[in-house]
């Protein structure tokens, strides 16, 4: 029983003292703040590194940012970024969580771009820190490269983005490619059936794949599909759900822990015996799968990144410099990051600031917009959303497993151009797929 | 028909699964009083040792499923034990007494430190684990392919209730702990060293919520924050059964258990509701669960 | 009107934060500042709460509708004037909290708490499968006008928000401060110290936590209304039960001792978690827990407790402390 309790009144003297500190500690900590004279080229990195997305998607990318800024420090990269830093001014990463939600990340932004007085923000994996983020980016004039994310709607609404650019692709892309990849290699199926996270990555991947299923397989039927919520983990009475409808294809856009138990749980309960699976995010667990993906299993990297990338130089360089620090091969997301990176030095260097000095944002912005550049995944044009957005093949592949060597490998892939997967600017995705594809170039 | 025996199959092994999960939490809630916050970082921790074990113990690609069963559980039962007694002995000791609210603050302030201290000890990276979940093999009921493990985890589920229960029910230490849940000061009057009734429970709480993760993880890929994913179904189920009834808890998991497996076969789009909505519905016809006890109002 | 001294104190720290933000603070503090006050509203109805003994665990559905209402006036209703649109989340959260509070005011304790993070949770599953809204992604709140003026992006919005933040903010407070010394605001806290006896005064418990459960919603969707004309975005994550969680986080670190402490609290939570992710981007949560556990061993009655002394004789809480709550009839 709580019977006696003190009586508190306010004293005004430290009311005042104390609301005197909180003010004097805000204004030390906003001095500490303008560092951003220090001649450094300072980039702040979001992405996650807590949470379920941070293993399978985070720490590669922030892995790789480390990877990429420290070559390009010393110089060591390939030609074309054979050159120091970033227009002779050296790196500085500032890496952050991604974790908690879009407040929080719109109060982060704003934090790097006020506080930390970075020149340019790389990051963003969930959509819905990068449609909260883009007005921002706007807003306060700060050039913002989004690397990872796929909403559809981000240069769709009635926006005209000046600062914010996207190097990864759209999330339709994905699923065009798998439609088309599946109309390619089994054209005799008749059933199919999906999974997806019920939240709007997973929506979106659905709606915008049947929609093109319909196109490039107008006999296929959808038998069923399940929404699980998001990181439920236990997949048993939607493995069964599926099982009963025996579908010989099942599409998922699951990634990170999510697809990896799916996949162990699906191959146990023996559904992946009679259906093969398409997994548009697959290619990040290619280390992981190890005997438990069938081989067969149809795998996607979100665009020609991770184990999808080209043999050029500046990749090789990348895998090497990847794989000597983190002993592993880098993944997609860990390809789209450094893309990001070389996007910018390249749009940087073409701003046409003298060298050594960090040029203006509104410069950088001019250079990148439509711009073509290098990168580890081939050549990169920023051919959509008016120059904002880069347009870029996008692959799959079946998922092959050498139990000798322990190793996966991908085999039968099938690259679509750019122009055969994108819809043209100024037409929605869904738009365009009901359509039919017009004017899609395909290789 | 099939889909009748799928949600009865699929429904039973989520329903063992769930009581497993909430077990730990309904033990600890039952004599301590304390709605344990950081339930699922227990299990989390359990999850991780049993698959850095298995790991380890896989790690030249040979060994057989039935020693790693033992690691799993020996893995289990060292986490559980090693982090509760840490907890225990370093903070909550301390608190013993405080506003049953205010232990949830601090269980939740538990949880923060643990699911960052996990990042720090295990890393990010994905552990994956599924030996002993594959090498029993499945098998078909009426058309139906079901994992072994599977069905095993109905097993150990059954097991864990009835040890629980003929703990509590039978033996002398069991009736020790009902008197001090039915009535802490009068259990203390009579000579009830209640706080060594509250350590012990509450490593049997953890080492319980341990293993629900240590038996989780081989069939899935363990990642940060499947600890924060599993308090809220764990609740769930407690409530539904009625704060602290172990009877209530498997009765709570097997509701929701065929609660969400029937949505997920014959109405999808409601499998996001289900678990609060069968939760909502017992609370407003039953406000104290199914099996909670209805509180004395004291003047 | 006579001022006491904590209203003075207000209406004064409104005018000196007004004018401190507006010259001097640079644009990240003033945001930062601007949604900690935002989120501050929302703690304030936790500690309505509170105060009468009952802990919501699912507060973040008043702070969504809030939110929603402003998003979904502008995107849907063509509404645009930032007033309106923040009544309109104030209006759709007394509805829902007039048809909730039937069932929840019959609760205590966990269950109560149990209960509010079910019905959290069960919009937030709505909004997820609301693929319209954007599912999980959300969407952008629509440019809105104040007072006939067309908000547009730059220093001028986000000082435009502060300042309507800051007045909001201090206005509710000084409501809450007259409504916690009220004959209501009283028998809240009677009913927590022992609801039996307040049904033995003649008084209905229940009808006044229903009362105060509902005046709890619309301060709350005041906050969530201002923090998505704030951020400009809304998205399902303001029902799940972390952000409720981080609520009653910051009602504890201020106490429930005066109407200041959520607004102090909220803003020393949101400087300790920026500065933890720019130094500690690996362990901020671990920070963010011990500040907690430190906050609950050392001060258990919240930071606010710095700001106040013990008086002299320990007063018992049956004695009338105020002449008013004598003349008490509901």
């Amino acid at each position: 029983m709580k019977t006696v309790r003190s009586m508190t009144t306010p004293r005004p003297g430290r009311l005042a003292a104390g609301v005197a500190a909180v003010a004097l500690a805000s204004t030390m900590l906003t001095g500490a703040a303008g560092a951003a004279e220090n001649g450094k080229f300072r980039i702040g990195i979001v992405t996650f590194l807590s949470g379920p997305a941070a293993g399978p998607f985070g720490i590669p990318s922030a892995n790789a940012a480390k990877a990429i800024v420290e070559g390009l420090n010393k110089g060591a990269l390939p030609a074309p970024y054979n050159t120091k830093g970033i227009n002779g001014a050296e790196i500085e990463a500032v890496i952050i969580d991604e974790a908690g939600g879009a407040t929080k990340q719109v109060e982060e932004f704003r934090n790097l771009v006020q506080r930390q007085k970075v020149d340019a923000v790389v990051g963003y994996i969930s959509s819905g820190d990068c449609l909260a983020i883009a007005p921002v980016a706007e807003e306060l004039k700060a050039l913002t490269v989004f690397y990872d994310c796929g909403t559809s709607r981000l240069f769709n609404d009635d926006s005209k983005p000046k600062y914010a650019f996207r190097t990864g692709l759209d999330a339709a892309v994905d699923n065009i490619g798998a439609a088309r990849y599946l109309a390619a290699t089994k054209p005799n199926i008749t059933k199919i059936a999906g999974i997806q996270q019920n939240y709007a990555w997973g929506q979106d991947s659905w709606s915008d794949f049947t929609l093109a299923l319909a196109q490039t397989m107008p006999k296929v039927k959808v038998v069923e599909n399940q929404m699980p919520k998001v990181f439920q983990g236990q997949y048993g009475a939607e493995i069964s759900a599926l099982s009963v409808k025996k579908p010989e294809v099942v599409h998922s856009s699951f990634w990170g822990g999510d697809m990896e138990a799916f996949v162990l749980q699906a191959n146990a309960r023996g559904l992946l015996d009679d259906a093969t699976v398409v997994l548009t995010c697959g290619e990040s667990a290619l280390d992981r799968f190890k005997d438990q993906a069938p081989n067969g299993t149809i795998i996607g990297g979100r665009g020609p990144f991770g184990a999808f990338a080209p043999q050029n130089a500046l990749n090789t360089w990348f895998v090497k410099a990847y794989t000597d620090t983190y002993s592993m091969a880098p993944t997609y997301p860990a390809t789209k990051m450094a893309q990001a990176i070389l996007g910018l030095k390249a749009a940087a260097e073409k701003a046409g600031a003298s060298a050594g000095t960090v040029p203006v944002m509104d410069a950088i912005a001019d250079a990148f917009k439509g711009s073509t550049f290098e990168s580890v995944s081939g050549t990169v044009k920023m051919d959509r959303a008016d120059g904002h957005q880069a347009l870029q093949p996008i692959s799959y592949g079946t998922y092959k497993y050498d139990p000798k060597t322990g190793k996966a490998t991908i085999e039968n892939v099938i690259t679509f151009s750019g122009e055969c997967v994108t819809p043209p600017d100024g037409t929605a995705s869904d738009a365009w797929i009901k359509a039919g594809f017009p004017g899609a170039k395909c290789n | 028909m099939l889909s009748f025996l799928a949600v009865l199959i699929d429904g039973t092994i989520y329903a063992s699964w769930l009581f497993l999960v909430a077990a730990g939490l309904t033990v600890i809630y039952g004599v301590m009083r304390i709605l344990n916050m950081a339930h699922g970082s227990f299990y989390a921790i359990g999850a991780y040792a049993a698959a850095s074990a298995i790991g380890w113990y896989f790690a030249d690609g040979t060994g057989s499923a039935g020693v790693s069963f033992l690691i799993l559980i020996g893995a289990a039962l060292v986490a559980g034990l090693v982090v509760g007694t840490l907890v225990e002995r370093g903070l909550l000791r301390f608190m013993y007494g405080r506003d049953e609210t205010l232990m949830v603050i601090i269980t939740y302030a538990l949880l923060l430190i643990l699911e960052d201290a996990m990042k720090i000890v295990f890393g990010v990276n994905p552990y994956f684990a599924y030996q002993p979940y594959t090498a029993l093999g499945r098998s078909t009921i009426a058309g139906l392919k079901v994992s072994n493990y599977d069905l095993v985890l109905i097993g150990i589920a059954v097991a864990v209730g009835l040890a629980l229960w003929g703990w509590l029910e039978r033996t002398n230490l069991g009736k020790i702990l009902r008197a001090v849940i039915h009535d802490r000061e009068v259990a203390r009057a009579m000579g009830v060293n209640v706080r060594r009734m509250f350590t012990l429970t509450f490593l049997i709480g953890t080492t319980l919520g341990a293993l629900a993760g240590a038996l989780t993880a081989p069939s899935i890929s363990v990642v940060p924050g499947i600890g924060v994913e599993v308090i809220v179904l764990a609740f769930a189920v407690v409530v539904v059964g009625g704060m602290g009834s172990i009877e209530g808890a498997a009765v709570g998991a097997l509701l929701l258990g065929l609660s969400r497996a029937a949505a997920v076969h014959f109405a999808p789009q409601f499998e996001l509701f289900v678990i609060y909505g069968v939760m909502s519905l017992v609370l407003a016809i039953r406000p104290q669960g199914l099996f909670g006890r209805t509180l004395v109002r004291k003047i | 009107m006579r001022l006491d001294k904590t209203e003075l104190a207000l209406v004064g720290l409104a005018v000196v934060l007004m004018l401190a933000g507006t010259l001097a603070a640079p644009g990240w503090l003033i945001f930062l500042i601007t949604v900690a006050l935002a989120k501050a509203l929302v703690v304030q109805g936790v500690v309505m709460q509170m105060k009468a003994g009952l802990v919501s665990f699912g507060q973040g559905l008043f702070y969504c509708v809030g939110g929603y209402a402003v998003g979904m006036g502008g995107q849907f209703l063509g509404l645009n004037a930032g007033l309106v649109l923040l009544a309109l989340g104030v209006i759709a959260a007394v509805v829902l909290a007039m048809v909730l509070g039937l069932l929840l005011t019959r609760y205590r304790e966990i269950f109560f708490a149990m209960l509010s993070l079910a019905f959290s949770m069960i919009l937030y599953g709505v909004l997820v499968k609301s693929q319209e809204l954007g599912s999980t992604d959300g969407f952008n709140v629509k440019a809105w006008t104040l007072l006939g003026r067309t908000i547009e992006g730059g220093e001028q919005a986000t000082h435009t928000v502060f300042i309507l933040t800051v007045l909001t903010a201090a206005t509710v407070a000084f409501i809450l401060h007259r409504f916690y010394r009220s004959a209501m605001g009283m028998t809240c806290e009677a009913i927590r110290e022992n609801e039996v006896r307040v049904e033995f005064l003649g008084l209905s418990p229940r009808w006044i936590n229903y009362a105060n459960y509902v005046a709890a919603a619309a301060v709350s969707a005041l906050g969530g209304g201002l923090t998505a004309l704030a951020t400009g975005h809304v998205d399902p994550d303001m029902a799940y039960w972390t952000t409720s969680g981080e609520f009653v986080f910051i009602a504890l670190l201020g106490g429930t001792g005066s109407v200041f402490a959520p607004f102090l609290a909220a803003i020393v939570f949101a400087l300790v978690r920026t500065y933890a992710i720019e130094f500690l981007p690996n362990a901020w949560q671990m920070i963010l827990g011990f500040t907690l556990l430190g906050i609950v061993v050392f001060l258990p009655k919240g930071l606010w407790s710095l700001f106040t002394r013990r008086a002299v004789a320990p007063v018992p809480s049956s004695s009338p402390t105020n002449a008013r709550t004598g003349g008490v009839r509901a």
